[in-house]
């Protein structure tokens, strides 16, 4: 062997050596490859598939049907509609603002309306369809359906849309609905709610009313469609669905017919009123006027609209039959007087003279006739509305009996229905006024509360409460929601209230009289119809406080005051007063005098009610008949036909 | 015994020597081809278009050149080695000049029937002339600086050259290949010590040249380092590669969804899925049996290289032997590692799997290089 062979044989013994340690080293890491194969397959396989699954799997929500609403005779009160609008998926659209001008060109966008689609793209993900317009005509969804091809990623979209057929007849009741907003999903009612159809961009909630206090029946539940899509969002083919469950069906208390009559005659006043069946409790009407069209929101209200009605010093958006509260004024005399006859410490035998004014603590106190009434029992002080049997009877009872008998009442109280803002008024006694105006409680402050004024606030619909109380003795409380889905809500057992049944009768005389004899406060809006007789108390409350200046030179009458400083005319009914079966109130805001704003409203809507229909002139005094026809043929009442009109399938 | 005293007599001649060849080899290259055609069937939805049917037309005009190569004696191959790596070379730069540009990198010359790509080439051509220089070269001098410099250069210039195109997956391939070569050549280890800290310490300062105006690679190429470094990071951006592979891959379990039932690449969430991503596809749809599967094939195929070379007592056919089989195990190594997420995502497709034409070839003429050199082995 030469030296040279050896060279090349210890070469070749390298090349060996190191190749089968590259060799060594290459099985090896193939083996690190099936090992972390191994990991990723074997081990990790559960977390992989998810996510693959989470790829290919879109669970795409379908909306159920919103639940409809009806009266109590099964009028339909609002409607499911297909709301005509135009989406466009981001991903698949070429040049955006060309796209949108086409859009716009077509369909008729503002500007505005453009700004406001491209900021809701650039919000939402690229892949996820965006509403750019809505509530578009036939004929325009038409046209872009028919250009649709031409436009790469829009495509016309059908979505539901709720219209309200009687639509300022409700709007206070039934509220409105519109897209779910961030404030209704972070603070407002919705942000406890998780329902993922929240989600969906613009979708309907109900945002006042009974369609915002009942969303969540209303709602229905959401379906599912799982659908399989490829990387580009394509849907491949539909895996399965589950359907959407539709929302409940509600029927309200209220009476489409008395409800429009209700709407009608408040008229352009300022005003509300609240119809009750005394014997369930079932809200039959409750109007605030004036009113607005609800179909104007859910559409999405123009500015030049929202203003107007922000403008609009009678605050047409608020419903003062629950949200308006006033100084209950001479209505809330049968409180005190049932409190004085509670505690026993007076009979109805008890006379108080009359002078016009009494002197308390240094301070004058007036009734409303300034030269006095004489003598005054507790059925005449009801009847002539006298203030000072009062003053001098709520002296006797201390503020605390009265509060107490103006709670079982309802005043003071909240009345738990489906509404969007049920103010609960206020009954005032010491423990209040310490609290909050961190002062004593005087005893003028007893005097001004025992004829309704001072610190008491009631709502209308808890005028009628109190009312409906006293004309059945029992705590009869309001309702609103007759039946959901077809089962009807149970009524229940009124309480008896605990009151004495003679001092209710006395009272009951007193509201009596005050209608339906010369001498009463609301002589003039009797009703003559045998078996309807009306029972009623008129009330008058100051928005202002009269100086003794003013007095001495004589009270300015409210002809000449401006318009917020007019009293508020009220009253209160119940009829028939021997049967009772509807208690009404009205509240005219700054209407002057109770006897003639309030009461003539209260009796046409209690003769409405109980007609069921336009009552015959008959029902009224004769020398009245001549105005009511003149006003029954002004009176611009829907076609009956729609008000009565069933719902036409099952 | 050293190539000058090689007894050409025993080789077999004639056109029966083609019986000589490794048919276990031939076998295993034909199974995993097999396993390409099925894969590219099945990304296709089912279908032999677009990709299986072109594929095995190339395949079959691979096997034709394989076969011709083998049957030219080792030793002609080993003469115009040199000339092969210059002409490779002349190649890169002539890419450089007139280069069509396509994907973002210039890398082909169109010849109108096929895409010339001469980084493929050149793959093959660096390993061929290391092996002719370390053949030639004394056993002694194999360590001494200048000689370590000289196949230095001879790897870092086409390297330099493909870098720019740029192409980071053949450079990667080009220089761990020339590595490899150095290596089994008997080369110190001191070198390959001191090759590992600088390329550590060039890797560090490629990082910290970033957004410089010296930064040495392309952006896209630091998008994909960030990528593989924190690919859930950017989910539908860079990582979006990464993340879809693995959950690919990962979704395949033992059995895998079945062909063509792999919802990943069905529904085209998986980049490149008939490319280089194509092992996602196969773990996906063959699961666990299928990938592992795979890799034994891959595996024997480096298994009898490496048996072959060290039968050969030709030190030429055996440097050529490894550094082929390595080149192979390269391609595999870094194609997996991408999509099992161990490494960053570069462009190197699966050898004999992926769909396209010049890798294929390319690998056909190394394994007809591996061919010859197991026919034409000297015999005693």
């Amino acid at each position: 062997m030469t030296l040279l062979e050896g060279r090349a044989d210890q070469s070749v013994r390298v090349i060996t050596r190191r190749g089968l340690i590259l060799g060594a080293a290459q099985m090896a890491f193939v083996g690190v490859l099936g090992l972390r194969i191994r990991q990723m397959q074997i081990e990790q396989v559960e977390e992989f598939r998810l996510l693959a699954d989470e790829n290919r799997i879109n669970i795409r929500l379908t909306r159920p049907a919103r639940g409809l609403v009806f009266d109590r005779n099964g009028v339909p009160l609002v409607r499911n509609e297909q709301d005509y609008g135009v989406v466009l998926t981001r991903a698949d659209v070429g040049d955006l603002e060309t796209t949108l001008q086409r859009i716009a060109g077509i369909v008729g966008l503002s500007a505005d309306e453009v700004d406001q689609a491209l900021r809701e793209i650039s919000e939402a993900n690229p892949s996820v369809p965006v509403t750019v317009a809505n509530h578009l005509k036939w004929d325009a969804f038409a046209k872009v359906a028919a250009n649709s091809p031409a436009l790469q990623g829009v495509r016309p979209d059908v979505t539901p849309s709720r219209a309200y057929p009687l639509n300022t007849d409700f709007a206070h009741v039934l509220g409105y609905v519109g897209p779910v907003s961030d404030y209704d999903m972070t603070k407002g009612y919705l942000s406890e709610d998780t329902d993922p159809l929240l989600k969906i961009p613009r979708f309907q909630v109900g945002k006042t009313g009974v369609e915002a206090k009942m969303e969540h029946l209303l709602r229905g539940r959401a379906g599912v469609r799982r659908e399989e899509v490829n990387a580009a969002g394509r849907v491949m083919r539909q895996l399965d669905e589950k359907a959407s469950e539709p929302g409940a069906n509600l029927q309200l208390t209220l009476d489409s017919r008395l409800q429009n009559y209700v709407q009608a005659r408040l008229g352009e006043e300022s005003a509300s009123a609240v119809v009750m069946d005394i014997r369930n409790g079932d809200i039959m009407a409750m109007g605030s006027a004036p009113s607005f069209d609800p179909n104007k929101f859910a559409r999405g209200i123009s500015l030049a609209d929202w203003n107007a009605l922000m403008a609009n010093r009678f605050r047409p958006l608020s419903n003062k039959a629950t949200q308006g509260v006033y100084p209950p004024g001479s209505t809330f005399k049968m409180v005190t007087a049932l409190a004085a006859l509670h505690e026993g410490v007076i009979g109805p035998g008890l006379e108080i003279s009359c002078g016009g004014h009494v002197e308390v603590g240094g301070r004058r106190f007036h009734c409303w006739r300034s030269h006095g009434h004489g003598a005054m029992d507790l059925h005449s002080s009801l009847v002539e509305s006298c203030d000072v049997f009062y003053y001098d009877i709520s002296r006797r009872v201390s503020i605390e009996k009265i509060a107490s008998m103006g709670r079982r009442l309802g005043f003071g109280q909240h009345h738990d229905l489906p509404l969007s803002a049920v103010h609960q008024g206020l009954m005032p006694d010491r423990n209040w006024k310490l609290r909050n105006r961190s002062a004593d409680w005087v005893v003028g402050d007893t005097l001004n509360s025992s004829i309704g004024q001072g610190f008491v606030l009631s709502s209308p619909l808890q005028l009628a409460v109190m009312t409906a109380r006293i004309a059945s003795g029992k705590s009869v409380a309001p309702r609103l929601i007759k039946s959901i889905n077809g089962r009807e809500e149970p009524v229940p057992e009124w309480e008896p209230l605990g009151i004495d049944s003679r001092h209710l009768d006395l009272v009951r005389g007193g509201m009596i009289d005050a209608v339906n004899k010369p001498k009463g406060t609301a002589y003039r809006s009797r009703i003559l119809t045998e078996g309807m007789l009306m029972a009623g108390k008129t009330g008058t409350s100051q928005v202002r406080g009269i100086t003794e200046a003013e007095r001495s030179n004589g009270v300015i009458a409210n002809e000449d005051r401006p318009w917020d400083q007019i009293d508020h005319a009220l009253f209160v009914c119940y009829a028939p007063y021997d049967a009772p079966r509807v208690a009404c109130s009205v509240v005219v805001e700054h209407g002057g005098n109770g006897s003639h704003s309030a009461a003539p409203i209260a009796r046409d809507i209690v003769l409405q009610a109980l007609y069921g229909d336009t009552p015959p002139l008959s029902a009224y005094p004769e020398n009245q008949r001549g105005t009511i026809q003149t006003r029954q043929r002004q009176l611009k009442l829907r076609d009956p036909a729609v008000l009565t009109r069933k719902r036409s399938r099952a | 015994m050293s190539s000058v005293e090689f007894n050409g007599d025993n080789a077999p001649t004639g056109p029966g020597k083609i019986l000589f060849m490794n048919f276990t080899l031939t076998l295993l290259l034909v199974a995993v081809a097999g396993l390409g055609f099925l894969m590219l069937y099945s990304v296709a939805g089912g279908s032999l278009t677009p990709w299986a049917a072109p594929q095995m037309v190339r395949f079959a005009l691979g096997a034709g050149i394989m076969l011709m190569v083998a049957m030219v004696p080792i030793r002609f191959w080993q003469n115009i080695s040199g000339l092969a790596y210059a002409a490779s070379v002349l190649l890169l730069l002539l890419v450089e000049s007139v280069g069509a540009v396509g994907m973002g990198a210039q890398r082909w010359i169109d010849l109108g029937i096929i895409r010339l790509q001469p980084s493929e080439i050149t793959k093959l051509t660096v390993v061929m002339v290391l092996a002719a220089y370390y053949d030639r070269l004394d056993a002694r001098k194999i360590s001494r600086p200048f000689w370590v410099a000289v196949p230095l250069a001879l790897i870092l210039l086409p390297t330099f050259l493909v870098l720019r195109q740029p192409d980071l997956g053949t450079s990667i391939l080009l220089v761990l290949g020339g590595a490899v070569m150095m290596f089994i050549a008997g080369v110190h280890w001191a070198y390959f010590a001191a090759l590992g800290t600088g390329g550590g310490g060039l890797a560090a300062l490629a990082i910290m040249l970033r957004g410089t105006e010296w930064q040495p690679l392309k952006d896209y190429q630091y998008l994909r380092l960030d990528a593989y470094l924190n690919p859930e990071a950017d989910p539908l951006g860079v990582g979006y590669h990464i993340i879809q592979s693995k959950i690919a891959l990962g979704s395949g379990g033992w059995t895998g969804r079945g062909l063509m039932q792999g919802s990943q690449s069905r529904l085209d969430f998986l980049p490149e899925k008939h490319t280089d991503f194509i092992f996602t596809t196969l773990a996906e749809e063959l699961g666990f049996v299928g990938a592992s599967s795979l890799l034994a094939l891959y595996s024997l195929i480096i298994f009898y290289c490496i048996v072959s070379a060290l039968r050969t007592r030709d030190r030429f056919s055996c440097l050529l032997i490894f550094g082929i089989a390595s080149t192979f195990f390269l391609f595999i190594a870094i194609n997996i590692s991408m999509v099992t997420g161990l490494m960053p995502v570069v462009g190197v497709p699966l050898p004999f799997i992926s769909y396209g034409g010049s890798a294929l070839i390319m690998l056909m003429i190394g394994f007809g290089l591996v061919q010859s050199a197991h026919i034409h082995r000297p015999r005693s």
